[in-house]
């Protein structure tokens, strides 16, 4: 009983402010991650060369030059819509069995501050953080630096997390 | 086909091979799609200093490092045997802008003007990478992720708090691009 307080406590906090958290039961040999790191190289090839990737692309976003991103983002929501809506509708499960859970996200005003912080961000450094790995890929090693001080960021908003409005 | 697939890719196929990664997330191990969790997944690990949102099992969320190792692999693989052979495209307009701010090298999906080792230590170079940076991470947490999390994993899954923070990206986007950034760069 002990032990599952405490996976419970564990996993309400993995669940602080994220999205992709998910208690599964089952256990799996390190390996099955591989299956992730197949799908991250499929999704970093596309972010390259749809140059989702490009800081000029997100200038022209920003400016309101190019339909190019809102394109992407746009299609990308309408297919990730779709998908969710026909998981949830034929109550589609794993290759595993189990079934498909997404949690609700609950409103916080974290969501506008943190949202506008991040845009600042974004427009300067052209990358959110997926873009950011893409990038250190094609060879611009110096986002590195961008990369550590975004974990750098992450780490004060831990630190700070109590005395910020929420 | 190698020819075909060496052209940069239009909206309408790349955007639906993103959106494509919620439901192959879900399916092949009931994950959430989200990148910036990394970051936080990086500190739990690496350096947790008792901070309480850093003390739980990063290990239970390894495949979220698997997952974004896979994009950095991703970037080499399509840059080294998919690259495009012409400069990026930009628009004219930004172009003649960028040029007022001596950027006008676009070969690069990087502007290498100005983001290289050597700037790093200018204060323009600072501002640009080590303080774009650092509000990306402090701003993608404080929000609760990132475009992946909120603005695809997110609207996708009909998240009204997610609808706010996209909207909030985007404004903070667009005040910087066009009200803050014109001074960093003229620096």
């Amino acid at each position: 009983m002990q032990q599952n307080t405490d996976t419970e406590k564990d996993l309400q906090l993995r669940e602080l402010d994220a999205m992709c958290v998910n208690e599964s039961h089952l256990q799996h040999k390190w390996y099955h991650n591989l299956k992730y790191l197949v799908v991250g190289v499929l999704f970093g090839i596309v972010f390259v060369k749809a140059e989702v990737v490009s800081w000029f692309r997100i200038q022209e976003m920003f400016r309101l030059q190019s339909f190019h991103m809102y394109g992407i983002i746009g299609s990308a929501v309408v297919v990730g819509m779709i998908s969710v809506f026909l998981i949830k509708k034929f109550n589609i499960k794993t290759i595993y069995g189990e079934p498909i859970k997404i949690s609700p996200k609950t409103f916080n005003k974290g969501q506008i501050y943190g949202g506008l912080i991040f845009g600042f961000g974004w427009a300067i450094t052209g990358a959110c953080p997926g873009p950011l790995f893409a990038q250190i890929g094609t060879g611009a090693t110096v986002i590195a630096v961008t990369l550590l001080s975004a974990i750098a960021g992450t780490w004060v908003y831990g630190y700070l997390r109590e005395k910020l409005p929420h | 086909m190698i020819e075909f697939l060496k052209q940069p890719w239009a909206w309408y196929v790349a955007g639906p091979l993103i959106g494509l990664t919620v439901p192959a997330l879900l399916i092949i191990g009931n994950k959430s799609f989200g990148i910036s969790s990394s970051l936080r997944h990086v500190c739990a690990s690496c350096m947790p200093a008792n901070i309480p949102f850093f003390k739980y099992d990063w290990k239970k969320e390894v495949w979220n490092l698997f997952f974004v190792f896979g994009i950095f692999l991703g970037g080499a693989i399509a840059i080294n045997l998919l690259s495009n052979p012409n400069p990026v495209e930009v628009n004219p307009e930004l172009a003649t802008e960028l040029a007022g701010y001596g950027i006008t090298n676009f070969n690069n999906l990087v502007p290498q003007d100005i983001i290289n080792w050597q700037s790093l230590f200018t204060l323009k170079g600072f501002l640009m990478m080590i303080v774009g940076g650092f509000l990306v991470g402090f701003g993608t947490r404080y929000a609760g992720g990132c475009t992946s999390g909120h603005a695809i994993m997110g609207l996708s899954n009909l998240q009204l708090p997610s609808l706010i923070a996209t909207i909030s990206f985007m404004i903070g986007g667009f005040i910087m691009a066009n009200l803050i950034l014109p001074f960093i760069l003229s620096l």
